[in-house]
């Protein structure tokens, strides 16, 4: 069951009914669900958790959607994995790494339009809509062929082979849009204005947001019902940051967790860091940037959340740091041959950037961090193609192959 | 009479200037701000311009022109 009771503003707490909206009609605020925790303190427990099923929706209760509107292809209940080799190569005493890289489309994305499309069919909308850099873009054209809808897809024409192939093969619409990041958006941004469809990341944006909250269900969950010290999380818009942080405050206002000291650390690449050069330098004003990084899944420069992600690294007491490309593909390296994870480049983002939060002592290495790995590494194999060891190439000759092997030692 | 919801964000050349009180007395736009913050270095402006169509298109190119960056209210909606 769901508790939701309406849309509230985050600047100037207006409500306003459950709608297809996503602005403050007097402030032009952004908006956000609203919930009875009171009900749901009252119905939800952890044993009730522990009976539902093995994926986001054993939260059902915290989502804000008639699950009867459900379209499940399995989103969520990823693994959290205590690092060994990773740890004691950053010198940390207790690291975990979330793999969102599991889903089903191998990004954290299906946890966001799992909502926005239960949603989207309890509103009726006919048509899913996204403008994506990829992740996004499968997840919606995966979950809307589930639920027998349209999918329209927009992406720049720039974009990694596998992550449109990873559209197409659902049969979407899929647009791709000659032009840079700024156009698609506003191409978008008129589209979404002028027809009737349920465009994730702007009508369902205050549902689909809600989905990040997710992940902090599940590690709270996972650690025994309790948060960690530190989480290091990838920011793009920066509403994965600020959902997590939310998921977290909610456990605790409906008991399901005692203490929260959570410090929430952000990670960007250096060619999009319009947030944490923002931190960096003092400030929540970020300046928009135009992306220019291998890590196009967080090559947001105008992102929405900035500011809010800034607020929750004040709250916190956290940070934010930035990888360059090479940095990028390191960590994508050293996340492989640590823990046996291939991440796209937003993971070697978060790995890279943990490495550089722990070595300039903002976590300290008793600190029980939650390192987020959020996309799979197939998805982007043209980031590291040119960075690997060479085959060892031979004809089939045992003699051949142990002269070469030899040469290794 | 169109209205258009967007945000402006001055580099720190142009946060001194009055260019959203200039916009309006060089075109025929109404400027409806209704969330701001702006210091010495930098300062962002959400506003809502009521006018003829084509007069807030000329408007937002002229304020474009004087080095101030213009985005739909919505933020970047292309997501990752």
């Amino acid at each position: 069951m769901s508790y939701e009771i309406a849309l509230k503003c985050r600047e100037c707490g207006r409500k306003f009914e459950l709608l297809a909206i996503y602005s403050c009609e007097f402030c032009f605020g952004p908006l956000e669900v609203d919930y009875d925790y009171d009900q749901i303190k009252a119905k939800i427990s952890k044993e009730s958790i522990a009976n539902g099923p093995s994926s986001l929706w054993r939260y059902e209760d915290l989502l804000p959607c008639d699950t009867s509107f459900k379209v499940d292809i399995g989103a969520g209940f990823t693994p959290l994995i205590k690092s060994q080799s990773l740890a004691k190569h950053l010198g940390l005493k207790n690291l975990w790494i979330k793999n969102d890289t599991v889903n089903p489309t191998w990004s954290f994305k299906d946890r966001v339009v799992s909502i926005a499309i239960a949603r989207a069919r309890q509103f009726g909308y006919q048509d899913l809509a996204c403008a994506s850099t990829g992740n996004l873009a499968n997840s919606v054209s995966a979950h809307a062929a589930k639920a027998g809808m349209r999918a329209l897809v927009f992406m720049p024409d720039d974009l990694e082979s596998g992550k449109v192939i990873g559209s197409l093969v659902y049969n979407p619409i899929l647009t791709m849009v000659d032009g840079n990041y700024d156009d698609v958006n506003r191409l978008c941004t008129e589209l979404a204005a002028s027809n009737n469809w349920a465009f994730v990341n702007i009508n369902m944006r205050p549902y689909y947001a809600e989905g990040s909250r997710t992940l902090a269900f599940e590690v709270a969950e996972q650690l025994g019902w309790r948060a960690p010290d530190h989480c290091v999380v990838p920011m793009a818009s920066g509403s994965l940051f600020t959902k997590i942080w939310k998921g977290f405050k909610e456990l605790q206002h409906i008991g399901l967790i005692n203490n929260l000291d959570t410090r929430m650390s952000g990670a960007q690449a250096t060619g999009c860091s319009p947030i944490s050069k923002a931190f960096q330098e003092g400030t929540k004003n970020f300046v928009p940037q135009k992306p220019n990084t291998i890590a196009r899944s967080l090559a947001i420069g105008n992102p929405a959340d900035g500011y809010y992600a800034l607020k929750v690294m004040e709250e916190t007491d956290g940070s934010a740091e930035m990888a360059s490309d090479a940095e990028i593909v390191q960590g994508i390296k050293l996340l492989a041959e640590t823990e046996g994870i291939f991440a796209e480049t937003a993971g070697g983002v978060s790995v890279a950037c943990l490495k550089k939060l722990v070595e300039s002592g903002v976590i300290s290495t008793d600190e029980e961090t939650v390192l987020f790995i959020t996309g799979a590494g197939l998805k982007t194999v043209e980031a590291v193609v040119d960075n690997m060891k060479p085959a060892i190439m031979i004809s089939p000759k045992t003699e051949e192959f142990m002269d070469q092997f030899n040469k290794l030692k | 009479m169109s209205s258009k919801k967007v945000r402006f964000t001055f580099s720190t050349a142009s946060v001194t200037e009055p260019l959203v009180y200039q916009l309006g007395h060089e075109f025929k736009v109404v400027t409806n701000i209704r969330m701001a913050d702006v210091d010495e270095k930098i300062g962002w402006v959400i506003l809502e311009l009521i006018g003829n169509e084509a007069e807030i298109i000329k408007s937002l190119e002229w304020v474009s022109s004087k080095g101030v960056r213009i985005d739909p209210l919505e933020g970047d909606v292309i997501a990752g």
